[in-house]
């Protein structure tokens, strides 16, 4: 009945609108994850397929998604369309950090003039939305993601599930607008335990890790998973059937051209990292690093890869941006998983022109898991643990700066079982063949100083190898790290802000603390009695001796 | 055509109808301008359509707007404006100013910087048009002092969330839907709109500032003036 207060052109057109707002939130929401600046030009003559009167680029892929998800059908009450952000460690863990809803409730506007008044409140509503992205915790994390972790998106529709969320999540409002059949609202619920989270923290601040720990969840094997699975499997028939509507955004001609990989170094750190370096088992979900595709907007380069991930997990996002990982020499070599610890490679896949469908046929989902060497600028740092050394006793112990040796960043073995022949570090052919343990790693544990009279006289004089800083008797060949203060992957990961930061608060000098400091006055007092007799004595000497300086 | 030059007399009110909304920031002199633009391109990012086409019987089509990213430099902050080489100068042109003159005034560093937008009405021979504003969003500037680059990396962060809150207000105000101008004739589109950009069409705005003295009043001496069409008589 309420239906026919609306003309039918009218219900075709609001029904169109709905639809294609609903894609284009999708688009912004996606490429404000993906860690790039965004730049559309303004055009005065209207080219007539600008959805909204706003230049939002489509790229083919998320409206593919975006369709699959909604399959012919539009947000109404109890379905609404959610968009998931979520961040992904190259270690596999993950967390959800925003839910994107777009809801409709029963509220009905019935004077509401659709093809004007709806239409530009909708634009409104997406230009509203551009503005929130940006102010979201999650941006400032996406643009500074490829290094320890990437930003995924995942499409679903049906109810909105905020558990994941965490405790004490937020909720943004984007906006709303009335329309004949319902309210549309677009909100934004995010995690606020990342506000304090900068990537500054991420990279160096282990308790904050722990933190973070916490929240990282194993996705539960997809028969358990409470969310509805965004299938991405190639080749399954869409068995929805499209509004015969116009629409000028089915046509995608995708072209693609590989991006050269960019650097990507990967360094982990744990809050307490009591453990050997974990073994990285079967489980480990890992985005393929192989295939980078980049779509041409414009004057704005975008980069997406759909993820990769293990079998059984139950997050088949898609990462917005992962860049890096590859090795430049061979930008799409692959390396399996060691069977007995070798590690063969595993044949380039095709440079371009894939298809994206054709691309995620090449995803695990028989069980085989990819991972990739790291690129050539990566170094073998070593794993550091500072609070072991009680070297000094400040309070920058507490911080526990552990280090994982980098061997290679997705390395899908235990550590010690990684060849040099993967790892393109300088003077690779002079490094220790076999990858030290952590327990014989020189730079966790220390080798005991020299057993001499003096330190100065120990170093001058020692007969252990001299100009070796890892005391590693074994190897012909040391490795010299060069190491300039300030680098990356320098034993403390630090930029020069930070490293300002922190020794701009030395630690108290302990001559300055209270009980030090009340015990020597008191011994002070006590020998003042004495000292003044002698004083008093020689009170002569002391004359004579003024006398001389006048 | 008027832009950014604009007399409002001191101390003015808003017209009846005319809603304000209020924004306050804490800044340092090197993220004044930056917080500025922040805040007026978010509002004029809503208040700008593409170009109008007129056709005939009284129908038009709407050009394209575009967007881009702003990363800040001094704050630790991002934020979206429209694709406008003209009207980001214009800002930039205003914020200057308003920057300048905080600078100069030897106050202590507050002022507040306006932007309206208004209508103009026709009006007949001998009146000349009145500006009637429809919208004022004023954004009180507190500037401050900080004695080191700790005290200032702390300012970056704190100055950047304070500036999502206010880009999430403005959001807010913006969904009321409140009163907008009714969608002007060909005739009357440059009562409504600012029609000299080529790219994009702004409602018509004006912007102006205002330092205030340690004692809060408004110090007159550094407002832009241009003359009114009601003092031309």
């Amino acid at each position: 009945a309420m239906d026919t207060d609306l003309s039918s052109q009218d219900r075709k057109d609001l029904d169109k609108f709905i639809k294609f707002f609903a894609l284009k939130t999708v688009q912004v929401i996606v490429q404000a994850r993906l860690g790039e600046k965004i730049c559309t030009r303004s055009s005065s003559s209207p080219t007539g397929s600008d959805w909204f009167n706003l230049a939002i680029k489509d790229i083919p892929e998320v409206t593919h998604e975006a369709k699959k998800a909604l399959a012919g059908q539009l947000p109404a009450v109890g379905r609404s369309m959610c968009v998931e952000i979520s961040l992904k460690t190259s270690e596999g863990d993950s967390m959800e950090l925003e839910i994107w809803c777009l809801e409709m409730n029963e509220k009905c506007d019935k004077e509401i003039k659709v093809s004007y008044t709806v239409y530009n409140r909708l634009s409104l509503l997406l230009k509203s939305l551009l503005a929130i992205t940006r102010v979201t915790p999650a941006y400032r994390l996406s643009r500074k993601q490829g290094h320890e972790y990437v930003i995924l998106y995942r499409i679903y529709f049906g109810e909105v599930q905020l558990s994941g969320l965490g405790e004490g999540f937020q909720t943004v409002r984007v906006g709303t607008v009335g329309t004949p059949v319902g309210t549309i609202t677009l909100s934004c619920a995010y995690r606020i335990n990342l506000a304090f989270m900068s990537t500054r923290q991420f990279e160096r601040t282990p308790p904050i890790m722990g933190i973070i720990i916490d929240h990282f969840v194993d996705r539960p094997y997809p028969s358990s998973s409470p969310m509805h699975p965004c299938n991405y499997r190639a080749g399954e028939d869409n068995a929805a059937v499209y509004p015969s509507v116009e629409d000028s955004q089915e046509v995608c001609t995708t072209s693609f051209s590989t991006s050269p990989p960019s650097q990507c170094v990967f360094t982990v750190t744990k809050a307490h990292f009591q453990t050997p370096p974990p073994v990285v088992t079967d489980t480990l979900k890992v985005p393929v690093m192989g295939l980078a595709f980049s779509h041409q907007l414009s004057s704005s380069r975008l980069s997406y890869q759909p993820a990769a991930l293990g079998v059984g997990s139950a997050d088949m996002g898609y990462p917005v941006l992962f860049a890096g990982g590859l090795n430049a020499a061979h930008p799409h070599q692959l390396i399996g998983p060691g069977k007995e610890g070798g590690v063969p490679p595993i044949p380039s896949q095709p440079a371009h022109g894939t298809q994206a469908d054709q691309e995620r046929m090449c995803t695990p989902l028989d069980g085989v898991h990819y991972s990739a060497a790291t690129p050539s600028s990566s170094e073998d740092t070593e794993t550091v643990s500072n609070s072991s050394e009680g070297k000094c006793g400040s309070p920058h112990d507490l911080l526990e700066t552990i280090f994982i040796r980098k061997v290679g960043a997705f390395v899908n073995k235990p550590i010690n079982q990684v060849t040099m022949a993967n790892l393109d570090i300088p003077f690779a052919m002079f490094a220790p063949k076999n990858v030290e343990l952590e327990d014989n790693d020189p730079m966790v544990n220390p080798p005991d100083s020299p057993e001499t009279e003096s330190p100065l006289q120990g170093s001058l004089h020692s007969e252990g190898s001299s100009g070796s800083s890892t005391g590693n008797t074994h190897d012909d060949f040391v490795m010299i790290d060069f190491k300039p203060a300030f680098s990356k992957d320098d034993i403390l990961p630090m930029d020069l802000g930070t490293f300002y930061r922190e020794f701009q608060n030395p630690p108290q000098l302990s001559s300055l603390s209270i009980d030090i400091g009340a015990q020597s006055m008191a011994e002070d007092l006590d020998s003042l009695p004495e000292k003044l007799a002698v004083h008093e004595k020689n009170v002569k000497e002391f004359d004579a001796f003024v006398e001389t300086l006048q | 055509p008027c832009r950014t030059c604009c007399l409002a007399p001191s101390g003015a009110a808003p017209a009846m109808n005319c809603r304000a909304e209020v924004l306050e920031v804490s800044v340092e002199g090197r993220q004044v301008e930056e917080a500025m633009l922040a805040v007026l391109h978010t509002v004029l990012l809503h208040r700008s359509t593409g170009k109008f086409h007129y056709k005939k019987e009284g129908t038009y089509s709407i050009g394209t707007v575009g967007t881009q990213d702003v990363d800040c430099d001094f704050i630790d902050f991002a934020y979206v404006r429209v694709s406008s080489e003209e009207l980001d100068r214009a800002l930039r042109k205003a914020v200057g100013e308003f920057k300048d003159a905080l600078r100069n005034s030897g106050s202590d560093g507050m002022g507040q910087i306006s932007l309206e937008f208004y209508q103009k009405k026709k009006s007949r021979w001998p009146f000349s048009d009145e500006c009637i504003p429809w919208e004022l969003w004023t954004i009180k500037v507190n500037v401050v002092n900080l004695a080191n680059e700790q005290e200032r990396q702390i300012c970056r962060e704190k100055v950047g969330e304070k500036l999502c809150e206010k880009i999430i207000n403005i959001v807010e105000v913006m969904n009321r839907h409140e009163y907008l101008p009714k969608m002007p004739t060909q005739s009357e589109v440059d009562n409504v709109f600012d029609t000299s950009l080529k790219d994009v069409q702004p409602y018509l705005y004006k912007i102006s500032y205002q330092i205030t003295d340690s004692l809060g009043t408004s110090v007159t001496t550094t407002m832009r003036r241009l003359i009114k069409d009601t003092l031309a008589l």
